[in-house]
């Protein structure tokens, strides 16, 4: 089982990097209440009745691990998104995409902890397969808001590759700042 | 910390460059071993390497490669770090600091002498004949 947002979210990003897509877009939007999360790919898609049998934790396309008889990305995501009362949607079009989306409300006691978003997003940043994503991150509170973008390819560019330790510190300490200006938000006092 | 721009990353990018370059060690002559166990690491050699790469980077030194290893079996005598450099057994020094740092780079180094009240171990002299390395 999952711990953190963070684990649920790496989870739907690998499905979309691994389902031979292009590109990938990942849209975080927080508020004071609650986490919206979108993750649009153009990979290969699902038909409609591997849409409807996704939502199972036993069915499994069997590609990947050929002895494994459950498939618990989706349904794992979709029974905590209902422990805080959240919304989660499906669309996919076969050879054409997927999109998921979802939200967890983060002032339900039953929502799990954020997790660490820097770490996450470097992961899904570093996967070896050869594919563009874009990642949009938005903090929007009563006392101010923030937000910030991430382009893989413009980052590879810069930084060389995602798979020696030194580039990939670079990117952890890229991220984590701009993790740190949405923590500067949080901690200012909400006018009243 | 502030929130980071492309172009920051970029200048970080290249300032740890140099860095990444030293612990490169082909085609270099000489070789600095920090042992970087966890006895080592307690009794300081983390600061050990930073003082390294800084007296390196004082005296211009790029011919030098500076890389890390696990514990050398020194334990009492951390940090630990060895010192291989052509023309000269290679030597292990002990209780190494930053002075001790500044030392080890402009007489071992530069000026091809050993600093011998911090040499702790060498291998044997069979070792020594086999090429030493």
């Amino acid at each position: 089982m999952h711990a953190s947002l963070c684990d649920f979210l790496l989870d739907i990003v690998q499905n979309a990097i691994e389902a031979d897509s292009k590109n990938v877009s990942l849209l975080i939007e927080e508020d004071a209440t609650s986490i919206k999360f979108v993750v649009e790919d153009d990979g290969k898609g699902m038909s409609e009745e591997v849409q409807k049998r996704v939502t199972d934790p036993f069915y499994t396309d069997g590609i990947k691990h050929v002895t494994r008889k459950v498939g618990l990305g989706i349904p794992f995501l979709i029974q905590a998104v209902q422990s805080v009362n959240g919304e989660f949607s499906l669309q996919s079009e076969k050879g054409v995409g997927t999109t998921v989306s979802y939200r967890f409300f983060t002032d339900n006691i039953d929502c799990p902890p954020v997790g660490d978003f820097a770490s996450t997003m470097v992961v899904m940043l570093s996967f070896g397969s050869d594919y563009q994503m874009v990642i949009n991150r938005t903090l929007n509170l009563p006392q101010g808001e923030e937000s910030y973008q991430l382009d893989r390819l413009e980052l590879l560019d810069l930084l060389g590759d995602f798979n020696t330790s030194g580039s990939l510190n670079l990117l952890k300490t890229y991220v984590r700042s701009q993790e740190a200006a949405l923590d500067e938000i949080r901690k200012q006092t909400p006018e009243v | 910390m502030a929130k980071m721009t492309l172009e920051e990353l970029r200048k970080l990018r290249d300032s740890k460059k140099g860095d990444l370059r030293k612990r490169d060690i082909a085609g270099k002559d000489f070789q600095i071993i920090i042992g970087m166990g966890t006895c080592g690491i307690a009794a300081g050699a983390k600061s050990v390497f930073d003082s390294f790469m800084q007296e390196l980077d004082a005296h211009k030194l790029d011919n030098v490669a500076v890389t890390q290893t696990g514990c050398m079996g020194l334990c009492y005598v951390e940090p630990t770090v060895e010192v291989l450099a052509p023309d000269m057994p290679p030597v292990i020094y002990g209780k190494v600091d930053s002075a001790v740092v500044k030392l080890i780079v402009e007489d071992h180094i530069m000026r091809k002498k050993m600093v011998s009240e911090h040499v702790f171990d060498r291998p044997s002299i069979d070792i020594i004949k086999d090429g030493g390395k």
